[in-house]
């Protein structure tokens, strides 16, 4: 009778539903005139719970408070469940969802042919620490000019639940299946490799994650972020060490950080010692509180020191962890043009008989 | 904060707005969704047993849920409540079969009500299913009260009226109609077990300026001129009216003058537009009528012609805040407007009235001629004496005085079974799971985004030529089904289990509207200016856990802006929230000596 009358309402109620459009009435606009809403991408499918989720809604956050233009972003992934995040934030955004463990090789091509957009990778322990672990060393490496986020909930989600090379030597799958080997730590090799920023976090934390995020997208340089991201449906039981449970317990920050959007003035006053500030290329800063006097995230040595420390106790090093601004990124290493080559027209690129005659002369 | 307590049976009574600010605490949302299904009858059922006069009520009724609606704080807009409850009165099947059984056998006790209006039907219809013997008394032919007098036929035809009267008057009241009580001495000499006294606010006010004894042929009192009118004692009125008073009696008389001969009639209003009592939708009906409303004017005095009322005089004004803040009005200055007029409406409030209850018989009163009542009970200082609707707390609305007449009932009841009427039973509620399987609800979470419907109304050229034709058309199927949509289904309430938490965030991250933040646990104002979106709205609550196991932290949920969709319920992984449906029932006298 009801689908007569109305047809458009004859399913079972059946979600999901899509996210309904109403916003908090109070909720701000930025400096582009934009809501938080308005940086959403799709509804998310993945499970309920999963850390993927909390962390493209802290990306959405990062990127509404700094009013990044979605236009201006690129967002690249491989295979696996961290690789459709990409789908659920800023879905005005550029993006490619690419080949198994191949992320860093669109990445790069992407970067090199246009070097005006934030790019942001999104990986996970499967596509980066496995199959795309060789791709992964050469573009840190290369010094791709991005924010690579891996997605560490050190388990095959996607294949039901086996280890995956992050996982800790001891840590149990939920079928009880224990890892007889160490685990890969992405973040000190990123370190190692010469990533110029280097930083963990939990996806739980978002107090934690969404300023590393805006610190990471400001860097210049690659800018690499390991956010521990329990897989709530394989990896969420009291002997895994990267359920919740483990997370919040053991996850220390060796330093707590702010970050400061460039157009704000810098207000406050800080300790000595334990505090530090740091101004990023693009004028912004972080705001750095050390936990601990000895520690210095611009000594690399030190920081491996300190994360091996912690693992030693079981515990897992958070917040900022190494940050070079020195270092040059590839553009400037490979001495482009200052516009991106993507923009560069027949006659940039095909200048003519004549000019290929000047510059063969030069060598004659 | 300490954790909310949610078996307290009004802390999710209190979410569900618009049940809440009704009176009577009709469930709205459970009706509207009946509505939507096309069960139309059992949606009128819902009312009927809630608010007794569910086709009057959809049309009249002062609908305090509307301004309550949850919708009206998300959007611009509150759901039709009141409409949609027209429509399950349209669009029913016969109910005859529903209503409740009367015992042939009575149970030996005898009630007189006097004044047939909602307050005292309210009671007939609460105590005959119990086996009462009902007296009504009406200084009228005809019952109702104001709902027959006050409301003209255009806004609520007659049969819709005689239907929802009849079907309490057949439960074989004892009418004793045309008959005006002027004794309570001689009807408590008649020996009933209780007296009911539900007769209004029948004293119309009536302005006293200069002129007024050359006048007075041509000034009305408006309750009593509608009620002239409702009966055709008055078929006409002169082509010049003016009609003083700013509230829904004004509107009915300035409606009404238009359709009995007034050619120029206008609504004249000492204070400003925005401060007019009225119900807004009343005055843009006048206005739709081509009404003028004049503010700011002061009646000064009637002007007389040959012994013959021909204008009024009015001082023009404006407001004016003093240094303590109050407001006054204050001349501008201007030279007076004087408005022609042939007849003059005063609606500007009405009274009570008891000279015909006896001041020795236990009965007391207040300052203001107001009986002492209990105000839960509605037991007055002789415990056989009850009032109720407006002839208790002075003139409000409908709903209010059924509201009364279901707690009257609820008191007579427990009386004559002897029991402790201060003692006020528990209301009926049931709070159950609506999960159905894996994010599917057995109600529908997918709110339309549409704004408000409009009610389509009859062509003016009709209604403004026939007294009886009436304005609203309703809405039809289909646009009762849109607006029904619009309803967030406030009574499906967010239930969270802090044991199962583990502070995944998910529902964190999925609220539309950013209801829900885990923090460490702090004073309330302080907890407010920290959740994700500040939570500004002091009337609403905020729902808070006990300490979460992982980290020591809280859930606390702003209750205000909750959409009701169950995405943070649909993300849960661990089922630490769910949908749960809160239905809650006042106490009837049905059930008010049951335990």
């Amino acid at each position: 009778m009801q689908a007569e009358k109305f047809p458009h309402k004859t399913a079972v109620t059946m979600s999901y539903i899509n996210k309904p459009k109403f916003k908090h009435p109070q909720m701000q606009t930025n400096d582009i005139g934009l809501t938080r809403r308005d940086y959403e991408g799709t509804l998310t499918t993945l499970c309920g719970g999963c850390g993927h989720d909390s962390i493209s809604s802290a990306i959405i956050q990062a990127a509404a408070e700094m009013s990044l233009e979605p236009h201006r972003v690129a967002k690249i992934s491989g295979i696996g469940c961290s690789s459709k995040i990409p789908s659920y934030f800023l879905s005005k955004a550029h993006g490619f969802n690419s080949v198994h463990g191949r992320m860093p090789s669109v990445a790069t091509g992407a970067n090199i042919a246009n070097k005006e957009l934030y790019y942001v990778g999104v990986s996970g322990d499967g596509d980066s620490a496995s199959i795309g672990l060789g791709q992964f060393c050469h573009i840190v490496r290369r010094r791709i000019n991005m924010l690579y986020i891996v997605a560490n909930n050190g388990t095959y989600g996607l294949t039901k639940g086996q280890l995956s090379a992050t996982a800790d030597l001891g840590s149990k799958t939920k079928s009880g299946e224990e890892s007889h080997f160490d685990n890969i730590d992405m973040a000190t090799l990123a370190i190692e490799l010469g990533a110029s920023f280097v930083a963990r976090s939990f996806s739980g934390d978002k107090k934690q994650l969404i300023p590393l995020l805006q610190a990471g997208l400001s860097h210049k340089g690659f800018a690499f972020i390991d956010v521990i991201s329990p897989c709530v449906t394989f990896n969420n039981t009291d002997f895994s060490t990267h359920g919740y449970k483990n997370t919040w317990e053991n996850h220390i920050a060796l330093s707590e950080v702010d970050f400061v959007p460039m157009r704000e003035e810098i207000t406050t006053s800080y300790a000595a010692g334990k505090d530090k500030e740091i101004t990023l290329h693009d004028g912004s800063a972080i705001h750095l509180h050390k936990t601990s006097n000895d520690y210095d995230p611009s000594d690399k040595e030190n920081a491996l020191h300190h994360i091996n420390a912690y693992k030693k106790q079981g515990k897992i090093a958070t917040g900022l962890l190494y940050i070079n601004q020195s270092m040059s990124d590839l553009h400037e290493l490979q001495e482009t043009v200052d516009r991106p080559l993507n923009s560069l027209g027949n006659q940039e690129l095909c200048p003519g008989s004549e000019t290929l005659n000047d510059i063969n002369n030069t060598f004659r | 904060m300490k954790p909310t307590d949610i078996a307290d049976p009004e802390y999710f009574h209190k979410v569900v707005d618009c049940q809440w600010a009704c009176p009577a605490h009709t469930p709205v949302p459970e009706y509207i969704r009946l509505i939507a299904e096309e069960r139309y009858t059992d949606a009128y059922m819902i009312n009927w047993q809630s608010n007794v006069f569910p086709g009057i009520l959809g049309r009249t009724c002062d609908r305090p849920c509307e301004p309550a609606c949850r919708r009206g704080r998300i959007e611009e807009e509150p759901v039709a409540i009141c409409r949609l409850k027209r429509v399950a009165a349209d669009y029913k099947s016969d109910i005859t079969n529903r209503l409740p059984l009367i015992p042939k056998k009575k149970n030996g006790r005898h009630i007189a009500l006097i004044g047939a209006g909602p307050a005292s039907l309210t009671v007939a219809r609460d105590l005959m299913p119990l086996g009462y013997e009902i007296t009504l008394f009406e200084k009228d032919t005809l019952s109702g009260g104001a709902m027959r007098t006050q409301i003209p036929r255009f806004r609520l035809p007659a049969e819709v009226l005689d239907e929802e009267l009849n079907y309490i008057l057949e439960m074989g009241v004892n009418c004793r109609f045309g008959e005006e009580v002027t004794s309570m001495r001689d009807i408590l000499a008649e020996g009933y077990d209780a007296v009911f006294v539900g007769t209004g606010a029948p004293l119309g006010k009536w302005l006293d300026l200069p002129g007024h004894v050359d006048a007075k042929d041509n000034i009305h009192t408006g309750i009593e001129w509608l009620a002239s009118v409702a009966f055709e004692h008055i078929t006409s009125i002169g082509k010049n009216v003016l009609v003083l008073g700013g509230g829904n009696t004004a509107m009915d008389c300035c409606r009404t003058s238009k359709r009995i001969g007034g050619e120029s009639v206008s609504v004249v209003v000492r204070s400003g537009f925005d401060e007019m009592k009225a119900s807004p939708w009343e005055i843009e009906d006048a206005m739709n009528e081509d009404i003028p409303i004049l503010n700011f004017h002061v009646p000064k005095s009637y002007v007389i012609e040959n012994g013959k009322l021909v204008a009024m005089e009015f001082e023009k004004v404006r407001k004016e805040i003093d240094e303590n803040g109050r407001r006054k009005l204050v001349s501008t200055g201007e030279d007076p407007a004087i408005l022609p007029c042939d007849d003059v409406l005063c609606a500007i409030g009405q009274e009570n009235s008891f000279p015909w209850v006896e001041r020795d018989l236990g009965i007391e009163f207040d300052q203001w001629e107001v009986p002492v009542l209990n105000k839960s009970t509605f037991q007055s200082t002789n415990a056989k004496v009850f009032f109720g609707g407006d002839a208790a707390l002075g003139p409000d609305n409908i709903i209010t005085a059924v509201a009364h007449g279901h707690d009257a009932a609820v008191s007579i009841h427990m009386q004559c079974e002897k029991l402790d009427i201060t003692k006020r039973p528990d209301p009926l509620t049931n709070l159950s799971s609506q999960k159905m399987g894996i994010h599917q609800w057995s109600y529908d979470n997918d709110i339309s985004a549409d704004f408000r419907f409009a009610v389509p109304h009859a062509d003016k050229q009709v209604t403004l030529n026939d007294i009886n034709v009436e304005v609203e058309l309703g809405f039809d199927e289909q646009l009762a089904f849109n607006e029904t949509m619009r309803c967030l289904n406030c009574d499906v309430q967010t239930v969270f289990t802090d044991k199962l938490c583990i502070e995944c965030d998910a529902c964190v991250d999925i609220c539309p509207t950013d209801c829900i933040t885990f923090t460490q646990n702090q004073d309330e104002p302080k907890l407010r200016a920290n959740l994700l979106a500040p939570a500004e709205n002091d009337e609403q609550d905020i729902y808070v856990s006990d300490l979460l196991a992982g980290t020591g932290r809280i859930m606390a949920k702003n209750e205000d802006l909750c959409l009701h969709c169950g995405l943070c319920a649909e993300r849960c992984p661990t089922n630490a929230w769910d949908m749960h449906k809160y239905l809650f029932n006042t106490t009837k006298a049905e059930n008010a000596c049951q335990s």
